[in-house]
């Protein structure tokens, strides 16, 4: 069976990548490409533990195939550190503890980012609603939910 | 998955392509949009087609096409941009509070107004809407295209009226009176990603002197199919919306109610609610009506 031979931007960089017809974004990530920051919680877009960022929108990984993304531009937990800087939402989520087994934090940080992107100045409700893709059975919801709250307005007043 | 192997994928161009592909392949070929109902069929290995065909480089399927007239969405738009268009929003918000009610975030991004009619869903959110607006359903096929009122689309839970070969292209909104307004309500038990207990779509036009001049109720989530209320429609032509109309609207919702009992709601309950429902809805496509 052929490979399709897709070429993407991963994280600002060229990233050619093989893949199957039915292979998923997070497989093609995780198996084909070693970048296991983004994870697999339910494989059926319930739990947004794959949540990417791809052409701007948070999206499942689990819910995407490899093959549909010629060109496209696509954002995982591996490039939102910059160097040893981590991202305003990276450095609240340690300050607030909010995260506990940490398998909901890669999907939630990228979630949170889309969201804060296209709305700096959320309410806890419109937080909450935005995260609603978001299961963490470790159920630190609250802590989770005051780090995002954190980080925009420390991005807020930062510019 | 597990014949992954097996499986081909193809991106056609054109409408012609697919439906050549369609017709090939048969009942294995899949119609690849959004994913997100596809996707989770196959990783459940509920189906286990032998090809995918993506729709999502024909533009015509991408496309949101307003004119004076009607406006044509694309069978491939996502959930996220039916919510970013300004002009669909402020002239069909029923609808569009429909599609957006649908999943998460990342599920809205990707999921789209086509997937939700063809996964044909007893429950799905936009297809009350639709019906609602007396929208019609563009498709493609091998004897040319035709069009189906939305209410005639699914004939049966997961099954529609697409032949072999056929497929969807765009779905088309009529024109609308000067003073109309259009509203979707749904029951669930929590606040968010859930599925509809009871769904409602109302779409209504007023007179100059405040009467309605055409109105149109459809129900999801109560009957094997989303199901257009005609009794409403003469329940509320000519008439205001008093206590003596609402009542006699709630009855025709009652008495349209074919529902199953399961865990989500009790036969007697969501009859109930549909009634209720239904009145709300109508409310609310009333009032946009008058603010218009």
């Amino acid at each position: 069976m052929p490979k399709h031979q897709i070429t993407t931007t991963i994280n600002g960089d060229e990233v050619d990548f093989g893949c199957h017809a039915g292979q998923t974004l997070l497989d093609v990530l995780r198996t084909e490409l070693g970048m296991t920051g983004t994870k697999n919680g339910c494989g059926s877009g319930d739990c947004g533990a794959c949540t990417v960022i791809v052409d701007g929108r948070p999206v499942n990984a689990c819910l995407v195939l490899g093959v549909e993304l010629q060109g496209a531009e696509i954002e995982t937990i591996e490039g939102m550190a910059k160097g040893r800087t981590l991202h305003p939402l990276q450095q609240k989520f340690l300050d607030h503890a909010a995260l506990q087994c940490g398998i909901c934090t890669p999907g939630i940080l990228n979630m949170a980012k889309a969201l804060l992107e296209k709305n700096p100045d959320p309410t806890e409700t419109e937080v909450r609603y935005g995260l609603a893709g978001n299961l963490c059975r470790c159920t630190g919801y609250d802590k989770i939910v005051r780090a995002v709250l954190d980080a925009a307005a420390d991005m807020r007043a930062n510019g | 998955m597990g014949t992954v192997t097996e499986l081909k994928y193809e991106s056609p161009e054109t409408a012609q392509a697919v439906v050549a592909l369609l017709s090939g392949v048969g009942p294995m070929a899949r119609i690849f949009a959004g994913g997100t109902d596809l996707l989770v069929q196959m990783h459940e290995e509920l189906i286990e087609p032998t090809l995918l065909i993506d729709i999502k480089g024909i533009p015509e399927t991408r496309e949101i096409d307003v004119t004076a007239d009607e406006i044509r969405i694309g069978a491939a738009v996502t959930g996220a941009e039916l919510g970013e268009h300004q002009e669909l929003k402020s002239r069909w918000p029923g609808i569009v509070e429909a599609v957006e009610l649908i999943g998460s975030y990342q599920v809205q991004g990707r999921a789209t107004i086509g997937g939700n009619l063809c996964n044909a869903s007893p429950a799905a959110d936009s297809v009350p809407a639709l019906i609602a607006a007396a929208a019609k359903v563009i498709i493609a096929g091998p004897n040319g295209t035709r069009e189906v009122p939305a209410e005639e689309f699914s004939v049966g839970p997961g099954r529609t009226c697409l032949a072999a070969g056929e497929f969807v292209t765009s779905i088309v909104l009529p024109k609308q009176n000067q003073r109309s307004g259009d509203a979707y309500l749904r029951f669930i038990p929590r606040t968010e990603m859930d599925i509809a207990v009871v769904g409602a779509g109302a779409c209504v036009s007023l007179n100059d002197d405040g009467t309605c001049a055409s109105a149109r109720l459809a129900l999801g989530a109560v009957a094997p199919t989303a199901k257009r209320v005609a009794a409403a429609t003469d329940i509320l032509q000519g008439n205001r919306l008093d206590d003596g109309v609402l009542a006699a609207l709630a009855k025709a919702a009652n008495d349209a109610c074919a529902p199953i009992d399961d865990k989500r709601g009790t036969i007697e309950f969501r009859t109930k609610v549909a009634g209720v429902l239904a009145c709300r809805a109508v409310k609310i496509a009333w009032q946009r009506a008058e603010n218009r």
